[in-house]
């Protein structure tokens, strides 16, 4: 139900264009009202970063991302994302193409659970690692004595990533997929090809850039999570912070420079997210669906 | 197909080189001390300078890594599983617990080390805005209508824990003083409290670095720290006519250094606090150290304030934890968020 809404908005979205009829003072009272609001919420605060953190020059600055400890946060940042985006590709293509392409009993029920982690607060999903790994948790006195670290170490890190960023492929592209319907694949196999083929010809083709931008939304988020990695981190210095982690850590030694320079790392990453993201729209407006 | 792929092969390089090219700590041990927030500092150069110590003394390379936090908040993950060889939190309760919950330590722990495991002491101060513009000079006037008191969740915060008991503390020994009339002056002062940050650093955050607040109850060292570093033209320190003599413990986590087999240089460790060069970083940075001689040297950085105990007063930390801090403790009782 709700995934045949999102379409319709997409729809309505792209065909407002052609019947714009207010006159043109409202719109560019519109726009410049759009533009102000963005100013004051997006551009002030994103300069602000940069300026707090060149506040004594570039060599501070580099010296700062150069720091063992912030390299370090750096590195397990790129090592959660690059476990966990892959992971959740496979996943999301995976479940969007059962959802959108096949009928079967208890379909509306997994794509609430596939949402469950938007609507769960991000501390919750770290708590509940916490329990079930933890030493006083479930499995916690089974993995001690077979000396397995999930929680406090990189793989409770990587699981809380997952946890959180499990949506965002398959969200993408479920509503696609739905609206793509299932007539190509279905002339795919009458014309004598089998499942695979039909898969990797005719329906991986159609939803490329779909995927693209859910794996870019993907690993924005999987970078800048903050709060479920901050439950199960454990804050070891130069061994299990991610960026977001350092940068608070910083932040609370009155380290404000490092903290802005460590923190503009992340910025940048938004940055670049925005312009693949734009450049990824562009295409996929640009390619027959 | 081809364009996407030859992106995911350009993130996978990418990833492949920063984690490649980092290097790791060459080191022969690594220990971990599980902390809490303003022992930052401290332990920094006290572990360079441990580091110096036991490379002569023994020639191995040694990494310390650091956790800081809430001293709570940090128990409770050494009690989950956080691999702490060492811990140095900001109350003896604390340490009880990862011994009552996790069995990570004896019941004994804190007859292990001189001065009840604790090798340095600190106290609750006050910490006003420049020209002390409210004129708050004792705990009596924290009460007062219109001053916003700044303090970590006691729930969660050892400081915090220290600050509720100095004032309870005081309000005990005015004349005519009962545990009715302390806990009446503590729900009156919480009453000025807008916010309740988790951890130490988190409420000096708050009020140095967002302004918010006329008072902030604070660790001395915490206090002196933030003079320091974010300036002498903004804030002051005010010591009030009684606080309490809160006693930092330390300990090695037994369960942890015998499986890590780091258990004799996490002794070390911790001794190297009582000896005259820890002490004397302690000392530096603002702890009371509990060496004659040091203490001797840093009279004049620390004010001369009469010092209730937890234990006279309190009956010791089990005590009072149950009494105050439990749950539906008279914490609980008296707090309720200002809406």
């Amino acid at each position: 139900m709700q995934t045949d809404k999102t379409l319709d908005r997409n729809v309505a979205g792209r065909t407002a264009g052609r019947g714009l009829t207010e006159p043109a003072p409202v719109r560019w009272g519109l726009t410049i009202v759009a533009l102000l609001f963005l100013g004051l919420f997006l551009f002030v605060p994103l300069a602000s970063v940069f300026a707090q953190a060149l506040e004594k020059g570039w060599g501070a600055y580099l010296e700062a991302i150069r720091e063992p400890d912030a390299l370090s946060s750096v590195r397990l940042t790129l090592i959660a994302a690059a476990v966990s985006v892959p992971l959740n590709l496979l996943f999301g293509v995976a479940a969007a193409w059962g959802i959108a392409k096949f009928d079967f009993p208890g379909k509306s029920i997994l794509i609430t659970l596939i949402d469950l982690p938007f609507s769960v607060s991000p501390v919750i999903s770290g708590l509940i690692y916490v329990l079930m790994f933890g030493l006083q948790g479930w499995l916690g006195p089974w993995l001690d004595s077979h000396n397995i670290k999930i929680i406090f170490a990189v793989p409770g890190i990587i699981l809380a990533t997952i946890f959180v960023t499990f949506p965002f492929v398959a969200r993408e592209l479920i509503p696609l997929m739905q609206a793509q319907g299932k007539e190509e694949e279905e002339a795919a196999l009458v014309l004598g090809a089998n499942g695979l083929q039909t898969f990797l010809r005719v329906t991986l083709p159609n939803i490329r850039w779909g995927i693209l931008y859910g794996v870019i939304l993907c690993n924005a988020r999987a970078m800048g999570e903050f709060g479920a990695v901050s439950v199960v981190s454990g804050h070891i210095r130069g061994a299990t912070n991610t960026i977001p982690l350092h940068v608070e850590i910083l932040y609370n030694e009155y380290n404000y420079v490092a903290a802005f320079a460590v923190a503009s790392l992340l910025a940048l990453l938004a940055l670049v997210t925005l312009a693949a993201k734009s450049l990824v729209e562009w295409r996929m407006r640009g390619e027959p669906m | 197909m081809s364009t996407s792929k030859k992106w995911f092969t350009l993130a996978a390089a990418l990833a492949l080189t920063v984690t490649a090219t980092v290097p790791s700590h060459a080191s022969d041990v690594t220990l971990l001390n599980v902390s809490y927030d303003p022992t930052r500092e401290l332990y920094q150069e006290f572990n360079a300078s441990f580091a110096k110590y036991w490379k002569k003394k023994s020639g191995d390379d040694i990494t310390v890594k650091q956790s800081h936090g809430g001293s709570g908040k940090q128990a409770r993950a050494v009690i989950d599983g956080l691999e702490a060889d060492v811990v140095t939190l900001a109350l003896a309760y604390d340490i009880d617990e990862i011994h009552s919950k996790a069995k990570l330590i004896p019941e004994n722990w804190q007859k292990r080390l001189p001065h009840n495991s604790s090798p340095y002491t600190s106290t609750i101060v006050f910490l006003v805005r420049k020209g002390n513009p409210k004129g708050i000079r004792d705990w009596s006037d924290l009460v007062k209508p219109g001053v916003q008191v700044i303090t970590p969740n006691p729930k969660t915060s050892g400081g915090a824990r220290w600050n509720y008991l100095a004032a309870w503390a005081y309000a005990l020994k005015q004349k005519g003083g009962s545990e009715a009339s302390a806990k009446e002056f503590v729900t009156r002062l919480f009453k000025n409290v807008p916010v309740l940050d988790s951890g130490a650093r988190g409420s000096t955050t708050t009020f140095v670095q967002r302004g918010i607040g006329d008072v902030l109850l604070a660790w001395e060292n915490e206090a002196f720290l933030a003079v320091n570093e974010l300036g002498k033209d903004k804030f002051e320190i005010v010591v009030p006519s009684l606080s309490i003599l809160a006693e930092p413990p330390v300990t090695v986590v037994d369960k942890v250094v015998d499986r890590h087999g780091t258990r004799k240089v996490a002794e070390e460790y911790l001794k190297y606090l009582y000896t005259p060069e820890g002490q004397e970083l302690a000392a530096r940075h603002y702890y009371r150290p509990i060496d004659k001689k040091v203490a001797a040297r840093y009279a004049k950085t620390f004010t001369k304030v009469k010092l209730i105990t937890i234990d006279e007063v309190f009956g010791g930390w089990q005590k009072a934890q149950k009494t105050h801090f439990a749950d539906a403790g008279v914490f609980d009782q008296i707090y309720a968020p200002s809406k």
